[in-house]
């Protein structure tokens, strides 16, 4: 079979831009550990409580230390539960401050659910029976809004909550 | 070369069903959209209580399922009996798929229409839809299946006529789309016959969630190359016709669909890179594999080009771009699937961003993902189908096509494209600042980023609109070639090799050797995930019907 000679160069130029490529993108998981979120642990969709992260009064935000968070979250069609606030309303503001590292963990307790703070990179998917993680820093002060990206039902664009990052004085 | 055969009547009328089917559901998907704009905007309101999600549905499935699956059986039949022939046996079965597939389609129908199915297009468990609903798409994937064998045996057959003989292109390209679809539909049959109809009908309690997402998705990439590779089939083999020139290159074209077919399958991860419960090692490795199919994309690109530039200098236009002039931009058969090849630049393009490991992490289940697929298969491979009927249909029918059909095709594909532009554009940028796909019109506690949002479904409405426009004259462009454009004889278009084409390798026929080399890579790619999603399977998920609305 005949191949001519500028397809042979166009060929060895798009194979090597794809080889380049697909070596960039793995040397960022496994040497960077930049992995998509994966977490394998598996927990009781009917029970999320057993697990210690997800007992009512470790809901929301938990500071870990000076610039470690982690934000635990239970999604149910169509809500996010992030515990409750002071005055024992469900939280729905979450404030953390600019410059911390931030774990997002969550499960579901019925349908799959999506989780994503957008305009930032954390973007996942909450499944019955899985937890899943994603961490981030958040440098950029301001107000993200948090929403359901995954089809949950008829209610689904009301699942929502916001993250304010705020400027330490 | 191999001799073409006429199109018998009986042969026509099998594909016009296809036709009828594919433009029918062409017109009720496109008033869905149209809808799914309007309400985004937060100006209109749906009446009668209907939900939006049940349009959403309804739109998804009868786009993305029916209509493609009808238009490329209707037109892989013609190209079959053009190439191959067809038995009266073999048509007769052919008439069988059609029936089941279209029984499948109405029961499918008739549960969405009734709220009882309100679950999308993917179905994700555990959302519950009515047993009927799930019955239904196995009939449409039964009916498939029939027409697999029927191709599978046409050209089986022409081989024992012709021993020794290379077997037609377009045969080839036919045989190698229906393997695809047959090997990937068997993961969406496994899930929904063993799993979703059992669980929704209640014979057992549980569904393992992880399990049927991923065999959904073995098959729902492949899906995408079901739809694309018929595109190709214009592009390699009738479109040089077009252009008054011959093929670039039998064999190349047949290693690109090779390639295709072997790397369609092991790659359905790179769906679900976010999700939990898979090790991330595999997920890279189904990344690399999606990633060989740029190979055959590069060898088309080249194709394409090379044809267009030889066939211009053949007709004398020897300056560097003069053979761009010379295409022939005012012949609709030509122009509309021309702008969805451009189109598939940025579509391919959007698409490396979509699969590749940590990139996804951004666009993820935002509506970017919608503005990707609305410019691949809703423009690249859509934009292809309308070029194939301007000239099918009038074959079909026996009619001609003429300069009025020729104006209303090169209106309805500016028309398309300016639609795409706002839509998919503006569906593109709202994507990368957030804003989710699947979702109905919401403020979200009425945040600026939902703000920001909200002017580009504007956009989007005005480009729906315009979409919706292009869509009624498509309608109105296949009734008059199927009722009123005078009668003759249209051409079918089918592009000759060279005198002089180096021989394509036989080994390109060594079936065998590539279904072997496909089901190794599956096996692969698949096998020891599959076996860690079900040992460590957490507690499954029993049916959840209220969130849709069921009582």
């Amino acid at each position: 079979m005949h191949m001519h000679k500028y397809e042979k160069i166009w060929m060895f130029f798009g194979g090597g831009s794809l080889l380049v490529f697909l070596i960039v993108l793995g040397v960022g998981a496994f040497l960077q550990g930049t992995q998509p979120p994966s977490c394998l642990t598996t927990i009781n969709p009917e029970n999320v409580e057993a697990h210690e992260s997800f007992k009512q009064e470790n809901l929301g935000v938990q500071q870990i230390d000076e610039n470690n968070y982690v934000v635990n979250v239970v999604a149910s069609a169509f809500n996010y539960d992030f515990g409750t606030d002071e005055d024992g309303n469900p939280q729905r503001n979450l404030k953390i401050p600019a410059g911390s590292t931030v774990l997002f963990q969550g499960t579901t307790k019925d349908v799959i659910h999506g989780f994503q703070v957008a305009g930032t990179n954390a973007n996942m998917m909450l499944e019955p029976g899985y937890i899943n993680s994603v961490e981030v820093t958040l440098n950029n002060p301001g107000t993200y809004t948090v929403i359901c990206n995954e089809y949950c039902g008829t209610g689904h664009h009301l699942m929502t909550a916001t993250v304010e990052v705020y400027e330490e004085s | 070369m191999t001799v073409e055969m006429k199109l018998s009547r009986k042969e026509a009328k099998l594909s016009m069903a296809h036709m009828w089917v594919a433009f029918i559901s062409l017109l009720i998907g496109g008033l869905m959209g149209l809808l799914q704009t309007l309400v985004r905007t937060g100006k209109v309101t749906l009446p009668f209580g209907i939900d939006y999600y049940q349009v959403l549905t309804v739109h998804g499935v009868i786009l993305a399922l029916v209509l493609t699956t009808f238009f490329i059986i209707g037109f892989q039949t013609t190209l079959m009996s053009k190439t191959v022939g067809m038995t009266d046996r073999q048509r007769k079965l052919g008439w069988l798929a059609f029936w089941v597939m279209t029984i499948g389609t109405i029961i499918t129908a008739i549960m969405i229409l009734l709220g009882e199915a309100s679950v999308l297009y993917t179905f994700y468990a555990p959302l519950a839809a009515h047993p009927l609903f799930y019955i239904g798409l196995t009939l449409v994937i039964v009916g498939t299946w029939i027409v697999c064998f029927v191709n599978f045996h046409q050209l089986y057959k022409w081989k024992k006529q012709h021993p020794g003989e290379k077997s037609p292109l377009l045969a080839f390209m036919v045989v190698i789309n229906m393997l695809i679809w047959f090997v990937a539909t068997l993961g969406v049959a496994a899930t929904v016959l063993l799993q979703f109809i059992p669980w929704s009908m209640g014979i057992v309690d549980d569904i393992d969630i992880l399990l049927s997402r991923t065999l959904f998705w073995y098959f729902g990439h492949p899906l995408v190359y079901f739809w694309l590779l018929p595109a190709y089939m214009a592009w390699y083999a009738i479109i040089p016709k077009i252009l008054g020139g011959k093929l670039f290159s039998d064999g190349l074209a047949r290693l690109s669909f090779i390639l295709f077919l072997l790397f369609s399958i092991p790659v359905g991860f790179h769906h679900q890179l976010l999700e939990p419960g898979i090790d991330p090692l595999w997920k890279y490795i189904q990344v690399v594999l999606t990633f060989a199919v740029v190979i055959p994309s590069l060898l088309t690109a080249f194709s394409m080009f090379a044809v267009f530039e030889s066939t211009g200098r053949a007709k004398g236009f020897n300056s560097l771009f003069g053979w761009f002039k010379a295409l022939p931009w005012k012949d609709v058969r030509f122009l509309a699937p021309m702008v969805g090849m451009i189109a598939f630049i940025p579509g391919g393009a959007g698409g490396l961003i979509n699969a590749s490991n940590q990139l996804n992490q951004v666009v993820h289940n935002t509506i970017w993902v919608t503005g990707h697929f609305h410019i691949t298969v809703a423009t690249t491979v859509m934009l292809t189908f309308f070029g194939i009927s301007y000239w099918l249909i009038p074959v079909l029918t026996g009619r001609k096509l003429d300069a009025k059909t020729n104006r209303l095709g090169i209106i309805q594909t500016i028309v398309w494209t300016v639609g795409m532009i706002f839509m998919s554009g503006s569906m593109h940028i709202a994507g990368l600042l957030g804003a989710p796909r699947r979702s109905s019109f919401s403020e979200y506690g009425g945040t600026e980023q939902a703000t920001e949002w909200i002017g580009y479904q504007f956009a989007q409405a005005i480009g729906g609109t315009i979409l919706f426009i292009g869509i009624l004259l498509m309608i109105y462009t296949f009734l008059y070639m199927t009722f009123f454009a005078p009668k003759g004889e249209e051409e079918f278009p089918i592009a000759e090799e060279e005198e002089e084409a180096s021989p394509t390798p036989a080994i390109f026929e060594n079936w065998k050797l590539w279904i072997g080399v496909m089901a190794v890579l599956i096996l692969f790619a698949y096998t020891i995930p599959l076996i860690d999603i079900i040992e460590n399977a957490p507690p499954g998920s029993s049916p959840f019907k209220w969130p849709i609305g069921r009582g």
